[in-house]
This record gives C-alpha cells, sequence and structure tokens, in this order.
C-alpha cells in the first residue's frame, strides 16, 4: 500500500524515528474526503500533530501559491496559542515546508492584524474572541472564502460555557462564508462524544469519530495521612509534612487547589516547613501578570521543584517535565481530576502519577468515588448546553457589523449551531428587536435604533459607532469586579474621624470585590505568599501593608470552592454512604465516623434524603444531606428558611457545604414535626421552586450578578476598561437598578429570559435543586435526635467560616440600628 | 411613640416626634424623612425631593444604550404615592429633576401627562440643577435657582460655606453597612444639626457612599445615616458605615 504521505513527511517521521500513528492517517483520510472529524485520545497521543497533519499535507501538496487563510486554530487560551506555533515551528522548518504560521490574540499589535487581513498566513492561531472579532470584521467575508479547514483544541473545555455558545455561532458563520471547511476537533475522553461531534459539524452533518484508547493507567493514590483527618475545614494543613516529602522525591510537581485562598495557604505552609529551601512557586489567576509569566519560564526552565496552582494550570500548556500531580481537597468532579492528571507524565506509554489529598472526611469519600470513576474511565461531563440569548444577541450585532443578515437565513444558520439547535423563531426575534432597539414593548426607542433594515430586508448596524461599541464589547467572560492589592499604611487619624489611607506602594495583584467586602481593617490575610494586613479600600484598590513576622493569618471567610460536587460523583459518595460494605476500603478513622453515624443516628439508604433535627445550645438545628453541591445548597437554604419563616420556626440563619445544609432558629422544630405543626414533605416539596423561589430572586444579590453578567455579554451595559470608568462599583449598583425596573415592568423581557437560564444551571444551580427536590420526594427520612450526630458535625462545623446566609434585609438594617441604641442604653 | 436615642441629636435636644415618625429640627423647621426618600416638612406643608433624573434611560438610548425605558414611569409613580401619602400644598423637587436639558423632548406623552397632574391644585417648585440648568414651559411648575424656608437654604448642590441650615440634594448618598457576613448598601439622608443631604429619587439615580471624600467636608461634626429599607427608615450609627 503506498504511503498516504508525502515523501517529505514519510521521511520526516523516519528521520526522528517515528511513524505516522493509525489515529494521524485516520484524520488525514477524513480530511481527504472533506468530513469533520472529533479526535478523543488520551494525552501525549501526538493530538496537536494529528490535528495539523492534514493541514500540512494540503499546504506542501499545494505549493507555494498563495491562496490566502487555509487553516484556522482555535484554542481556550492564549498561551496555548502561542504554544502551539512554537511546536508547528519545528516540524515546517526540518522539512522545509513553504507555509506561514501566525498567532492572533489579544496581545497583537494593530499593525500585523490590518496586515494579517490584507495577506493573512496560511495557518492562523487564535481564540474564540478572537475569531468572533474577525467573522464580523466588513472583510470577513473575502477573508474566509479560501478555507479548508479549522482545528478546534481542547475542545471538551471549550463547550461547556458560553464561550462555547459563542464559538458554536462563529462556526456556523464559517459554515456559511466557507462551505467546504470541515473541522477537527481534539477533546480528552468524554461520556458524550456524539454532543461534541454536533457540535463540531453542526445539527445537519455531525462530525465524524476517532477514538485512541489505551495509554498507560494512571497511578493515583489517596493520601495515607499518619495525622488525624479533620471532621472539617479546607485547608489540608494536617498533610503539608507528608506532600513536601513527596515534593522532595519528584522532579517537578504540580500541587493543584480548589480556590486562590487555598492555594495561598498551601503555599505558605509548604515555605514555612521548606527546610531544604526547595523552589515552590504559586500560580493563580489573581497573581500579577508579570509575576505569572515569570513562574511558567522558570517551570519550562525546569528550575522549580513545586507549583501551587489553581485551575489556571488546568488546560494543555506543557511548562515542564510534571511527573507528579497532587491534588489538594476534593476533586469535585472525576473529568477534572483527569485533566489535571493528565499535566504529569506527558507520555502516552508512561503513566502519570498523582496523589489525591482530602482535607477531611467528607472529602475523603470524594476522592475515593472520583478514583472509582478515574478506574473505570467513567467522566461526568456536564449536560450539552442550551445557547444562552445573551450570547446570540452579540452574535446578532456581530453578524449585523460585516455584511448583515436576512432573519429568516441568520435564523437557520443559527439552528445548526448544536446548542441552539432547539431555538424558537420567536425567541430569535426577540433577540433582533432586542439588539436593534431594546425589544421592550413600550417601543420608545426606534429612533435610536443600532440595527436598520434596508430595501432589501437586510439587517445592518446603523452607525459606524454601533460597530465600535461591539467590537469593545466582544467575548463571554465577565470577570467580578477586581480590586488591586497594593502596599500602602493607613495613618492613624483623630478618634472618631476616618484614617486616612496612603498609597503608593507596589502592586502585588488583584482580589475579588466581595473578598474584601467581608473584611475590616486590621484583618490578616494571605495573598502572593505573604501576610497581608488589610488597611481599607482606596478607590479601585485595596490598600494592604506587610504584617509583622509571625503574624497568623485570620482567614475570615472560606471561599468555598469554585466548583460544585459534580453530579455524578455525588451519586457515588451517596451509594458508598449506604453501602457498609464499601467502608472496609476507607481510612478506620472515617469508617468508624460512618459507624458512629449509624449508630447515633442513622445513615441514608439509596435514594433516600436523611433529615436531622437536635437542639443545642438554646437553637434549634435542622441539618440534612442531599450532596447537591453548595450551590444548590445556598438556594435550597435561602428557599427552606422563607418556608421556615412562614410555619414560624423563626429561622436565624443557615451554612452549608458540597454535602449538607444546617438550619437553626429559634422554634423547635422536632417537637413541631412530631406535632404535626411542621410537614418535612411539605418543607422540601417541589413547589418551593414556585412563588418562593420568584421571590427569593427578586432581591437576590446572586440573581443580580447573573443579571449583570447577561447584560454586559448582551451589550446592553457597556464592559468597562481600567482607567475608563470611574468605578467598577457604580456598574453593579446601575445594573441592579436597571434589573429592579425591567423586573417589574416587563418581566418577560428576554434578558431576564436569559438570566433566569444561566440561575437555572449557574449560580443558583436551581435545575439541579429541582433534580433533587424531584428525587427525594416520598423518600424523606427524619432523625429526631438530642445532640449533634457525627455526620452533621462536618456541616455544623461551617459555622463561623461560612457567611451565615438567611437574614431578610431589613433584619440585618435593624440589626445595625440596635448596636447603636445598646450604646446609648449603656 | 418612637425614642430615637444616639449621640448628637440626643444631646443637642432637638428630637421631636410627629406621630409615630422622628422628626428632626433644622434651626426651626422639622424635617420628616419619608421612605420613598422624600422629605416632608409638615409646618409647611411641603414636600422636597431630589435627584429624580427623569429620561436618564431615554438618554443613555439616544447614545445605543437601550436601558429599559421604564424609569421616568417608576420615579414618577414612587413620586405620586408620596404625594398621595402626605397631600401637600407644595412640592420642591430639588434640581437633576431631569437628566438632561432635552428632556422634554424624550419624555413619552403619558408621563408627562403624570407629571402635569400632579401639579394640580398645588404649588411646584423646580430648582435647577447641573443636569437641568433649563427647564422648559411645558414641564409646568415654577423655575428658581434656590429658596428659603424658615431660615433654611434650600438648593441642588450643597454649600459646604453655608453658615446656616441648609437642605440639599445632588450628592445621591447611600450608606453600606455589614451585619453577619452580609453587605448592604441602600440610599440614604446625611443629617447634621446644620445640614439635610437627601438620597435621589430617580430609578436610575446610582448612589455615592457617605464615606467619599464629598461628604467629609459638609459634615465635619459627624452625621447621621437614614438608610431607606423595605419597610421603614433606619438610623445608622455613622462608625458602622463603610466605605465601598
Amino acid at each position: 500500500m503506498p504511503s498516504p504521505l508525502p515523501p517529505a513527511f514519510s521521511a520526516w517521521f523516519a528521520s526522528r524515528g517515528w511513524s505516522a500513528r493509525p489515529h494521524q492517517l485516520a484524520l488525514l483520510e477524513e480530511a481527504r474526503a472533506g468530513r469533520s472529524t472529533l479526535l478523543v485520545a488520551p494525552t501525549g497521543a501526538g493530538k496537536t500533530l494529528a490535528g495539523f497533519l492534514p493541514s500540512l499535507v494540503e499546504l506542501t501538496e499545494r505549493g507555494s501559491e498563495r491562496e490566502g487563510l487555509h487553516t484556522l486554530y482555535i484554542s481556550p487560551l492564549k498561551a496555548l496559542a502561542v504554544d502551539i506555533a512554537r511546536n508547528l515551528d519545528m516540524p515546517i522548518a526540518e522539512m522545509g515546508l513553504p507555509i506561514k504560521v501566525e498567532t492572533r490574540t489579544g496581545d497583537t499589535s494593530a499593525a500585523k492584524r490590518t496586515r494579517q487581513m490584507e495577506r493573512p498566513p496560511d495557518i492562523l492561531l487564535t481564540t474564540p474572541e478572537q475569531l468572533a472579532l474577525l467573522v464580523s470584521h466588513r472583510d470577513a467575508e473575502p477573508f474566509f472564502a479560501s478555507l479548508r479547514r479549522i482545528v478546534l483544541d481542547e475542545l471538551h473545555a471549550l463547550v461547556t460555557s458560553k464561550r462555547g455558545d459563542l464559538l458554536s455561532l462563529d462556526l456556523a458563520r464559517l459554515r456559511t462564508l466557507a462551505p467546504q471547511v470541515s473541522a477537527v476537533g481534539l477533546s480528552a475522553t468524554v461520556r458524550e462524544p456524539a454532543d461534541l461531534q454536533r457540535f463540531l459539524g453542526g445539527t445537519q452533518t455531525p462530525a465524524g469519530l476517532v477514538t485512541v484508547t489505551g495509554g498507560a493507567k494512571p497511578r493515583i493514590g489517596i493520601l495515607q495521612t499518619a495525622s488525624r483527618l479533620p471532621l472539617a475545614g479546607h485547608t489540608t494543613g494536617h498533610a503539608m509534612g507528608e506532600i513536601y516529602k513527596a515534593i522532595g522525591r519528584h522532579k517537578l510537581t504540580l500541587v493543584f487547589v480548589n480556590t486562590r485562598m487555598q492555594a495561598e495557604f498551601a503555599f505558605q505552609a509548604l515555605w514555612s516547613i521548606n527546610d531544604d529551601n526547595l523552589p515552590i512557586a504559586l500560580h493563580h489567576g489573581s497573581l500579577d501578570v508579570a509575576q505569572r509569566r515569570k513562574v511558567e519560564a522558570a517551570m519550562a526552565a525546569g528550575k522549580l521543584k513545586a507549583v501551587v496552582c489553581t485551575a489556571t494550570l488546568d488546560l494543555g500548556i506543557d511548562w515542564g517535565d510534571v511527573d507528579l500531580v497532587v491534588n489538594i481537597g476534593a476533586p469535585k468532579g472525576a473529568s477534572r481530576l483527569m485533566q489535571r492528571i493528565g499535566r504529569s507524565n506527558h507520555r502516552m506509554d508512561e503513566p502519570s502519577q498523582a496523589l489525591l489529598v482530602p482535607s477531611n472526611r467528607f472529602e475523603l469519600l470524594e476522592c475515593k468515588a472520583a478514583l472509582d470513576a478515574v478506574a473505570e474511565a467513567a467522566q461526568d461531563t456536564a449536560e450539552p448546553r442550551i445557547g444562552a440569548l445573551d450570547v446570540l444577541a452579540q452574535h446578532v450585532l456581530g453578524v449585523a457589523c460585516s455584511d448583515g443578515f436576512q432573519a429568516g437565513a441568520l435564523y437557520e444558520e443559527v439552528r445548526t449551531a448544536s446548542p441552539y439547535a432547539g431555538l424558537t423563531r420567536a425567541d430569535f426575534d426577540a433577540v433582533v428587536n432586542f439588539v436593534a432597539t431594546g425589544g421592550y414593548a413600550l417601543r420608545s426607542y426606534e429612533r435610536f435604533a443600532k440595527l436598520r433594515q434596508d430595501k432589501a430586508g437586510l439587517w445592518r448596524a446603523s452607525h459606524a459607532r454601533v460597530i465600535q461599541q461591539y467590537r469593545m464589547n466582544v467575548g463571554t467572560i465577565v470577570e467580578s469586579t477586581m480590586l488591586k492589592v497594593r502596599l500602602g499604611r493607613a495613618r492613624a487619624a483623630k478618634p472618631g474621624q476616618p484614617s486616612r489611607i496612603t498609597s503608593g506602594g507596589r502592586m502585588l495583584g488583584e482580589i475579588e470585590e466581595y473578598f474584601a467586602e467581608t473584611m475590616t481593617p486590621g484583618d490578616t490575610f494571605v495573598f502572593a505568599g505573604e501576610v497581608l494586613r488589610f488597611e481599607g479600600i482606596s478607590g479601585n484598590e485595596a490598600i494592604c501593608s506587610r504584617a509583622p513576622p509571625g503574624t497568623d493569618p485570620k482567614i475570615p471567610s472560606y471561599n468555598g470552592g469554585k466548583f460544585p460536587l459534580s453530579t455524578f460523583l455525588a451519586a457515588r459518595v451517596r451509594a458508598m454512604l449506604a453501602n457498609p460494605r464499601e467502608w472496609a476500603a476507607l481510612p478506620e478513622e472515617v469508617s468508624s465516623w460512618l459507624h458512629a453515624q449509624r449508630l447515633k443516628s442513622r445513615l441514608p439508604k439509596p435514594g433516600e434524603l436523611l433529615v436531622e433535627t437536635f437542639p443545642r445550645g438554646g437553637k434549634f438545628y435542622l441539618v440534612a444531606y442531599p450532596f447537591e453541591g453548595r450551590l444548590a445548597h445556598q438556594t435550597l437554604g435561602m428557599l427552606l428558611t422563607r418556608r421556615l419563616e412562614r410555619g414560624r420556626m423563626r429561622p436565624l440563619g443557615f451554612v452549608c457545604n458540597d454535602y449538607g445544609i444546617a438550619v437553626w432558629g429559634l422554634g423547635d422544630m422536632t417537637a413541631a414535626i412530631a406535632g404535626g405543626r411542621l410537614s418535612l414533605a411539605e418543607l422540601f416539596a417541589q413547589d418551593m421552586l414556585g412563588d418562593d423561589l420568584e421571590a427569593w430572586l427578586a432581591e437576590s444579590a446572586l440573581m443580580k450578578r447573573t443579571f449583570r453578567s447577561c447584560a454586559v455579554i448582551a451589550g446592553l451595559i457597556e464592559r468597562r476598561f481600567p482607567g475608563q470608568e470611574k468605578s467598577g462599583r457604580q456598574v453593579t449598583m446601575s445594573t441592579d437598578l436597571v434589573y429592579d425596573v425591567l423586573r417589574r415592568h416587563e418581566p418577560e423581557h428576554v434578558l431576564l429570559k436569559a438570566a433566569r437560564a444561566d440561575a437555572a444551571t449557574g449560580l443558583l444551580d436551581i435545575q439541579r435543586l429541582g433534580q433533587m427536590l424531584t428525587r427525594i420526594s416520598g423518600h424523606i427520612v427524619h432523625q429526631p435526635l438530642d445532640h449533634v450526630s457525627p455526620l452533621s458535625v462536618s456541616v455544623m462545623l461551617e459555622i463561623g467560616r461560612e457567611a451565615v446566609y438567611g437574614e431578610a434585609a431589613d433584619e440585618i438594617l435593624a440589626e445595625a440600628e440596635a448596636m447603636l441604641i445598646e450604646e446609648a442604653m449603656a | 411613640m418612637t425614642l430615637v436615642a444616639g449621640s448628637w441629636l440626643a444631646q443637642s435636644g432637638t428630637v421631636q416626634t410627629q406621630g409615630s415618625t422622628p422628626a428632626f429640627m433644622l434651626g426651626r423647621l422639622a424635617l420628616v424623612p419619608d421612605l420613598s426618600g422624600a422629605l416632608w416638612l409638615p409646618d409647611e406643608r411641603t414636600l422636597v425631593v431630589a435627584d429624580l433624573h427623569l429620561e436618564k434611560g431615554s438618554a443613555y438610548a439616544a447614545r445605543g444604550v437601550f436601558l429599559p425605558p421604564y424609569d421616568s414611569a417608576a420615579t414618577l409613580a414612587a413620586l405620586a404615592a408620596a404625594i398621595l401619602r402626605h397631600a401637600p400644598a407644595r412640592v420642591i423637587a430639588l434640581g437633576d429633576s431631569f437628566h438632561d436639558i432635552h428632556a422634554e423632548s424624550r419624555i413619552a406623552p403619558g408621563n408627562l401627562a403624570t407629571l402635569r397632574q400632579l401639579q394640580q391644585g398645588r404649588d411646584w417648585l423646580w430648582i435647577t440643577g447641573n443636569h437641568d440648568r433649563e427647564i422648559g414651559p411645558a414641564m409646568g411648575g415654577e423655575t428658581v435657582a434656590g429658596i428659603e424656608i424658615s431660615g433654611v437654604a434650600l438648593r441642588h448642590e450643597p454649600d459646604r460655606d453655608e453658615a446656616g441650615f441648609e437642605i440639599a440634594g445632588h450628592l445621591h448618598p447611600a450608606a453600606k453597612v455589614r451585619m453577619r457576613g452580609r453587605a448592604l448598601r441602600r440610599r440614604c439622608f446625611a443629617l447634621s444639626p446644620r445640614r439635610c443631604i437627601m438620597p435621589a429619587m430617580g430609578a436610575y439615580a446610582g448612589g455615592l457612599n457617605l464615606r467619599d471624600a464629598a461628604f467629609r467636608p459638609l459634615f465635619l461634626e459627624g452625621l447621621s445615616a437614614h438608610l431607606l429599607g423595605d419597610g421603614r427608615l433606619f438610623r445608622i450609627d455613622e462608625r458602622l458605615l463603610l466605605a465601598d
């Protein structure tokens, strides 16, 4: 059989002692037939080369005549695009191929962008946001006319967010602009490849599938700590010595944690025992960019022994020869764990090494569940998304900025994007109206329209300013308002006067505004590896000073996990709890904890929801264990306290974690349940997602945050840039006002519809709560107790760590007011 | 009777009560802050409102930012409710009643009619502000730069050199408190024995934190903040107020 590879390629493979792998040749064949293909392969299988091989071969066969852009590569990370460019340079240079590769990111100069539009490279590497800008360009049609191939990297990571929605719409556009184009998607193992195939090829022509199996099984262990595993908490302080030893035994260790604060804590703790002065660095999204680049360079140069990092290093850039991955805390999802583990030993034939370090007993159960899942190669990839309407609004404006559109034709095109397959014409028209004039029932903005129809019925941007606005606002990532952390001091002032803050020191990085809000001047916290004393906020900056050496940081609030426990892992943990035979595989202290629970209270059977009630310290507690993740529990807590309030149980507050929720109040819930005055079935009835939810959404800060993000993405509110606007906080304020007004006057508006859809799966996780309420309906078991149960301790210990929810605004204000009166009476 | 205790108010003995609502004295003038953000002057049968910013939504729309076009209706509804509650003989709008001088060309006929109807049977005084230096005759009422009532100056922008008593708007005071890990930010009245800065009433009017430097020279002897809650006003000690 003749080789499908041109001689130069065969020679190149041979010169390196390689031969083309079967999946690489399979992709070549699919591409030659003009078919889109999804490649699912483990790390180290040569995915990138497989993705580009058809383009390289075609460009080589075409020879040196320039025909414009041939291949477009899209990656979720700017840095990954740059990394790939470097990797492509090698075969191209060694084979002497006549191929020009360039990147186009936010960092590309205006001159280079202009030049790229006029004389495109053969292969352009870019990100989804830059693609959106290209597609909305007035010359998009000629620019993409020659496009043959699209390569989408880390596709599994791209499709789970609004970025994926935007990307799907731009792919649909590209299929119109370049009908001959075919796409290659590169993905880690996923549960439902069919979803990705539809995303990649479009609903009309789903992509084919090439799967690479095998690869060495990862070697994963759970740290068997010599010290006692805590009942609660997230710092994993007990295991730092053991982690440090593991670092010492390996070349380069990545220590993954779930939040920035855990990263700071772990970094601090490791350095406090770093007797050998190992080069251990810190990497998280809030650190100054220059600082992060330095760490990445040091990793690549082999100068580091370990890096403590957050999700910022989840995705596939190879910064160095990592041979151990440590995951601190619970993995939260089996797929995320696989992704992280894949960071070590980036060769397919060598096993990855990983160590899981649970920080408490519940997390140990979760680690065990994740381990079993990984062993079975089970995945917990999220359900395919239903395309967000705010993203569609952004896209519609983008298309209007390029060549304009016929509504009917664009509607059909949009529906080929798999997230939008079910989009109704009514919703599409509502979105077009929203973009054109705000889409309000009161049609008072016609004269200011951003889109107008020309005589041929083509919708176009009405004004150059509209195009400019669009280009400033493109993208779906809305950062929470960040404050710069700067060194400075508070000057002592006369008593009763606010102290003056002087800044002007070094900038250390950024923190979320809501985190700064929880602090009072004088609080100490760890940031950028130092203990800082919070002095106050000045403008957009959190001013901090260095705390004296030896200061114990007081971390006021553990900021949960960014990712809630996946549904899939939760089900496994519930099953494990219900089955004592599985406990033998657990460490002794965990299994005896569960035995004690069975003895003193009870353990829920599969499908049951256990609710315990007991008195403690003059208050009455209700603790439930839905295992549905922190976000869904938080929403549940808000709704439960409303209902308990109505049931005259006088609830005072609640806390929750990923596993359970504890509500307390002044009313004796055990007695009320026994006396038939309180029904748990009614308390947890599904109708809480009706009026109670609506009433809560009216005032929920989380809902307002969700709305704000939709408003920014949809282009209602302009994105603010540093220095351009006084302060992001005033923006927050004004979108809250807009939310209130819109909700009252036009509750069915398309933007509220978008925000509600987000709330269902996002910060409020209502969808999951709904599924849980259905699941437990008729299966609630109540256990009245005299005191705290072993299981409940782990939830109760969150009190004091987590913010307490449940009070209405007026109660909080009344409490603040009372503080004044108390003082006056004293 | 509600007892309002607290530092300067109690000491200076200026607390009076008006039915169940506490009243405050600026010199000889009694003030009753209203939950709507309006200020009721019972002895004058006068309702004072500040910073309505009517047609702010449409001003943004003209620049391509399509905020929901219901702000004027919402603001007028709040104003109408306050008027219904107090049946004032006179309404004084403390400036920035309109978001810009072209508001007249954009206001919906229905909203204009509502406004004109509210003016029926009472005096209506527009004090000009920095956003509405001119107010057209179509808006009804009488336009002035400021007015004095019982020795108290009513003006749009507070005058830090005012030696007497003053009621002003312009700054849109808001205050933030934190209790049990939750922060709340609400519009508020800022009061001292000499001065009252009123909250903005406009549906789209944002708020400026009382900790902002702009308030400092106006309240050198301290202030008390009266936050607009959901069901009533809350008086919060200055020391509990947070910066943003």
